[in-house]
């Protein structure tokens, strides 16, 4: 592990893929929240247009990507709040016009397509000392507005008509986070590679989302998982050598799933289901049925599955409901 | 239109198109501090329509729209106004209780800037006004519908507002928590709030209602007390739309529905 820390290039590379770790996930968050997870694919595609322009150019690639790719997710973001992106039309040319645009642009540069191979799926010896430093700040951009602007782009994201209302400025949050997660796609082109990238975004939350209770604990927990797989993918790459970008991903791909029997286990302890409200009929009265003799007094897990039921739990008990009444339990 | 210091929402003439169509024609309404107003009219009559416009939601073709005072286009002072939508929770799973009702303090709050003690006072204080002090930090799709519905009235509390707009927070709802609701605005009319909500049935809210306006077809065709509601709808066209098969629709089969069952067969 010591070894890897000795070559430039590799500090350079692991410290690329943990701001990547970092701010894939916290804005992908919201981009989640907002069900535009193939969003950040989109992008990639968009991306492409940049590096070719970058290849006929001679520029450095990054720059030009984000600048690209910002231009894109705005234009993207505008048109579906206009309603004029139905039917996903408007997507696609444009995400396919990126990538054709990549591809014709490194043509003509005498670089030839396979020339994109490296920005699609990571290269970790490509992150040179400028590309980081500019890695650098927009990763900070991004994790102060993530962060510090969560509540806000949380009512936007969830709520919309309700944020509002709260005289939040929808809109220019829309164009926030997509523009941030352009700038995200840009950045991790050296990392994880612009096909893979929207792994990072969508990967890591839905997997906190299994794993802890709430907005915020899954922001920080998706962040943590991100930051996890982020490097420990690179480092891996380092040794197989092969293209981070896979690794990163199917990394991530296994903490997901590994976060299905754990969800599943976390929740049996807590309420399993929410029953149908009861019949609010005054002139159904439910039957009073006292359950008899039952020397066990249920509580949260106190081994019978809890079940949500109106304003009470009721706990499951060989195929019967109890439900706390005064001194007794109640069959439900 | 009258227009004094007590009128906390006024829509004059209010017309709005959807789709080319007009769905509202020449609605005028209003709501004083303490003042209950009822929304009432059948399914596609415009309820939730006017409700949306008049929070600025829905662009309106003619009209003006005034909120405390101001011309809704220069309306700033949001945390006045509490706005309960109807109940759709899709994407509020996954977020626990406190998170959703914090958002109703965001009016109030800077950007950057962590809750403060007053938040967390009015997020605390509004979930325990609805009962729902235990639940702060379950997850919201773990809740009944009625627990559902009283958080997001907890939220559009939680911004402590001088007018509070509900979209229907009684449809699916028993009647327990809809005698929660009840006590909850009865103490906010006392306290001077002004209180617009969009009803398909009276229910226990009827003792609180001071005036109701009901919606037809994008119009209104009564304004006034809900005592002379009955009598006058018989001889108006009001609540007419063509009703599906028994069960295909929403509406609850009560005795107590809304028009005293005098206008439905």
């Amino acid at each position: 592990m010591i070894e890897i820390l000795s070559y430039p290039f590799m500090q350079r590379a692991l410290i690329a893929a943990l701001l990547t770790g970092l701010i894939a996930p916290a804005i992908g968050t919201y981009v989640v929240q907002r069900r535009l997870s193939l969003l950040g694919d989109g992008l990639g595609h968009v991306a492409l247009a940049g590096v070719g322009l970058a290849l006929l150019t001679g520029a450095a690639p990054i720059p030009i990507a984000v600048v690209t790719c910002v231009a894109g997710a705005v234009v993207v973001e505008i048109l579906r709040q206009r309603g004029k992106a139905t039917g996903d039309v408007g997507l696609a040319i444009l995400f396919y016009g990126g990538l054709a645009a990549g591809v014709f642009l490194s043509g003509i540069s005498g670089v030839g397509a396979g020339g994109l191979a490296q920005y699609l799926f990571g290269s970790l010896t490509t992150v040179t000392p400028s590309d980081l430093r500019l890695i650098a700040i927009l990763a900070i951009v991004i994790l102060v507005t993530a962060l510090g602007l969560a509540p806000q782009l949380y009512a936007a994201s969830t709520d919309e008509e309700f944020a509002r209302t709260q005289g939040l400025r929808v809109r220019l949050y829309h164009i926030a986070v997509v523009s941030l997660a352009a700038v995200t796609v840009a950045l991790a082109m050296r990392t994880v590679g612009l096909l893979l990238v929207s792994a990072l975004m969508v990967i890591p939350v839905a997997a906190a989302r299994n794993l802890v209770r709430g907005f915020t604990a899954g922001l920080w927990c998706a962040i943590g998982i991100g930051v996890a797989t982020a490097v420990g993918g690179a480092a891996a790459s380092f040794w197989v050598d092969a293209a981070p970008g896979a690794f990163i991903v199917l990394l991530a791909i296994g903490v997901f799933i590994l976060s299905w029997p754990i969800s599943y286990l976390l929740r049996r302890r807590y309420a399993a289901a929410v029953l149908p409200e009861p019949v609010d009929d005054d002139e159904l009265v439910s039957p009073h049925t006292v359950t008899e003799n039952h020397p066990h007094r249920h509580a949260p897990g106190c081994g019978h599955p809890a079940v949500q039921h109106g304003d009470h739990t009721d706990f499951i008990h060989e195929g019967h409901r109890h439900a706390a009444h005064a001194d007794h339990y109640d069959e439900h | 239109m009258l227009l004094d210091a007590h009128t906390t929402l006024a829509a004059h003439d209010v017309t709005v198109e959807r789709g080319g169509l007009p769905v509202l024609r020449g609605v005028s309404l209003s709501v004083r501090a303490g003042e209950a107003v009822a929304l009432m009219g059948g399914n596609g009559s415009g309820k939730s329509t006017l409700v949306r416009t008049l929070l600025g939601l829905l662009p309106h073709r003619r009209g003006a729209i005034t909120l405390f005072g101001s011309p809704l286009r220069d309306f700033r002072d949001w945390s006045r106004i509490g706005y309960v939508p109807q109940r759709s929770l899709a994407p509020l799973g996954g977020s626990k209780v406190k998170e959703v009702v914090a958002a109703g303090r965001l009016a109030r709050r800077r950007p950057f800037r962590p809750l403060s003690p007053a938040d967390r006072d009015a997020i605390e204080n509004s979930v325990a006004l609805v009962g729902l002090s235990d639940r702060l930090n379950a997850d919201i799709a773990g809740l009944s519908g009625g627990q559902q519905q009283r958080v997001l009235v907890a939220r559009a509390l939680a911004g402590e507002p001088d007018l509070l707009v509900l979209d229907e927070p009684t449809s699916g709802v028993d009647l327990e928590h809809q005698r929660v609701l009840a006590e909850v605005l009865a103490g906010l009319l006392a306290a001077g709030t002004g209180v617009l909500v969009v009803l398909h049935e009276v229910g226990p809210l009827a003792s609180l209602i001071d005036r109701a306006v009901v919606l037809s077809d994008g119009r209104v065709v009564y304004d006034g007390p809900l005592g002379d509601l009955g009598q006058h709808h018989r001889g108006v066209s009001g609540h007419h739309h063509d009703h599906a098969p028994q069960g295909d629709d929403d509406h609850d089969r009560r005795k107590d529905t809304l028009l005293g069952g005098a206008i439905e067969p």
